[in-house]
């Protein structure tokens, strides 16, 4: 009795055989998860593909004979359809039109100031993309250009929006809006870009009774909570320089608050109203200044993914 | 004169290295949190802490290129950072200045400059332990903080160093055995590719010997390009699991 050995067969052949449907269009998911590239980690130097129907986006580069799709940072990559990304750990602001950035003056020139908001070149505000007190809509005097630092001088921090870019990779930004302007009565506080999502508003009031406003950019303002309403401000005040009294306890909130956020971004969770809010709750078991030990931060971090995993169970 | 025995009778050098071995490597990126990419590097015992800035905006008008990124590269050696006396050394030192810019040729044809017009990209390095192989240990600092950056880049840059001595071709040197007059080559190679971006060498040698010592170095350099490569993708999975939601 011989006895025969049968292998098994393969699951699919190794050709290019996708399934195409009537309109000879490929299912790139099948595809992608045959191809198994998604979601993996990869290295500068790293071939992500050999397969060309691919477009290269933001993060890859094609290799000299044009054949394969390389990595040029180390991250995630990131398909939608047919357009490869690869998604960086660390990297600057790049700006969207329409985001919400908190800027510092760096310098002030011919009608137009610099602007740093943490991205590759300082932005441009010019000098008519701002309100002008009085809030009538006037044309720029020569008498508007010579006072420019009456509105906004050298080191002063203010909030406005993302405009547009130009060719050259500089990119502009407007305050046209009554809740863009000078911040005052605050902190600021610095986390990486990536941290911070994109939502329908950036300016959150929390529970303890201090104001946050979310930059894109990565900066984050947390002052006193302003109370006014946006009709009655004074149209000329909004270039003030002057803060408004801040009594003790607010400023503890503040800074309670700040070092939450610097907690957060420490463990690199991604920072919103809710998550914020969350920590400071947990975060009342310390006093304000051991929040800046790494126990504090660890112990606050866990409350917060303990919290988000419990309100995750419940849906 | 007596010479140094660099290599002994059964084939190990004076920290007990086989002349093909290279020093042990520890390296850890992202140790600084004020920059936008930092690393720290051993190899052995010299010691470097790497960080870049960038691309930002340039500070100073004359160094604006208009379609490119200009990389500035500063190296300084800490007073403490040499056996012998603590000696302040000035950051324009001609040797550093030389490192320096062998350092900013290497790596201006591999990161993508034309990204970032009329932006700026520093890498300061600082070297806080000296016992040997100083621009092989600041190119491999500035590779690894360079992609902790998230600056695009084609792909790593290793640097590994390498030496003669008495028909023994020696394999990263320390400082002891640089001091013993070794003709010593630097190579600077990127390991995908296989192509050089830096040979670098200021002693003597006989051209016979070059190719071998030059072969032994490009296998230090995929060694350490092993390694490099381990500890960045290590730390980006952490980050990724941390940063994902939920």
């Amino acid at each position: 009795m011989s006895i025969h050995f049968l292998f098994p067969k393969p699951a699919f052949s190794a050709g290019n055989n996708d399934q195409k449907d009537q309109d000879g269009d490929v299912d790139m998911f099948v595809r992608a998860q045959r191809d198994n590239f998604e979601s993996k980690v990869v290295t500068p130097g790293q071939v992500i593909t050999a397969d060309t129907q691919y477009m290269r986006g933001h993060g890859t580069y094609l290799n000299e004979e044009e054949s394969s799709h390389i990595s040029s940072v180390a991250g995630v990559v990131e398909r939608v359809n047919k357009l490869i990304t690869v998604r960086p750990l660390h990297t600057r602001y790049t700006g969207n039109i329409g985001d919400l950035v908190i800027g510092r003056i760096t310098e002030v020139t011919n009608k137009r100031w610099k602007v740093d908001i943490n991205s590759r070149q300082d932005a441009v505000l010019l000098l008519s993309a701002i309100n002008l007190p009085g809030g009538v809509q006037r044309r720029k005097t020569e008498a508007d250009e010579l006072q420019m630092r009456k509105f906004f001088a050298e080191g002063d921090l203010l909030a406005a929006e993302f405009q547009g870019s130009f060719n050259d990779g500089s990119t502009s930004l407007h305050t046209r809006n009554l809740k863009y302007g000078k911040l005052r009565n605050g902190s600021l506080i610095v986390v990486p870009p990536a941290l911070v999502q994109r939502c329908k508003t950036h300016f959150h009031t929390l529970s303890c009774g201090v104001d946050v406003t979310l930059g894109l950019n990565g900066y984050i303002w947390v002052s006193k909570h302003s109370s006014k309403n946006l009709d009655e401000l004074d149209p000329e005040a909004i270039y003030s320089n002057d803060n408004e009294p801040v009594d003790r306890s607010t400023r503890e909130t503040i800074a309670r608050v700040c070092n939450c956020i610097n907690a957060l971004s420490r463990h690199f969770m991604c920072i919103t109203d809710t998550i914020i809010a969350y920590a400071y709750e947990a975060s009342l078991k310390y006093p304000v200044k051991d929040l800046l030990k790494l126990e504090a931060m660890e112990f606050v971090t866990t409350e917060v993914r303990h919290k988000l995993s419990v309100v995750r169970s419940i849906y | 004169m007596s010479r140094q025995e660099l290599i002994g009778p059964q084939g190990l050098r004076q920290d007990g290295r086989r002349a093909n071995e290279l020093r042990k490597i520890k390296c850890k990126p992202s140790v600084l949190s004020q920059a936008d990419g930092s690393a720290y590097i051993e190899q052995g015992n010299t010691k470097c802490l790497a960080a870049v800035y960038g691309p930002r905006e340039t500070r100073q008008k004359a160094q604006l290129i208009h379609n490119k990124a200009n990389i500035n590269v500063e190296i300084s050696l800490a007073p403490f950072s040499m056996p012998q006396e603590r000696k302040k050394r000035s950051k324009s030192d001609r040797r550093l200045l030389e490192i320096a810019s062998a350092v900013k040729q290497t790596f201006e044809p591999i990161i993508m400059t034309s990204l970032f017009a009329r932006s700026q990209i520093d890498i300061y390095l600082q070297i806080l332990q000296f016992d040997g192989g100083t621009i092989q240990i600041c190119i491999n600092a500035a590779t690894l903080a360079l992609i902790d950056a998230g600056i695009p880049m084609q792909e790593y840059v290793c640097a590994c160093s390498a030496g003669c001595h008495e028909n023994h071709t020696l394999l990263d040197l320390n400082n002891a055995e640089e001091m013993a007059d070794t003709p010593e080559l630097t190579v600077a190679l990127l390991p995908m590719s296989g192509k050089l971006t830096l040979l670098q060498m200021d002693s003597r040698l006989h051209v016979d010997k070059l190719e071998p010592v030059m072969n032994l170095a490009a296998l230090g350099c995929k060694e350490i390009y092993q390694t490099l490569d381990e500890t960045v993708r290590e730390y980006v999975k952490d980050l990724f699991q941390k940063s994902s939601p939920y």
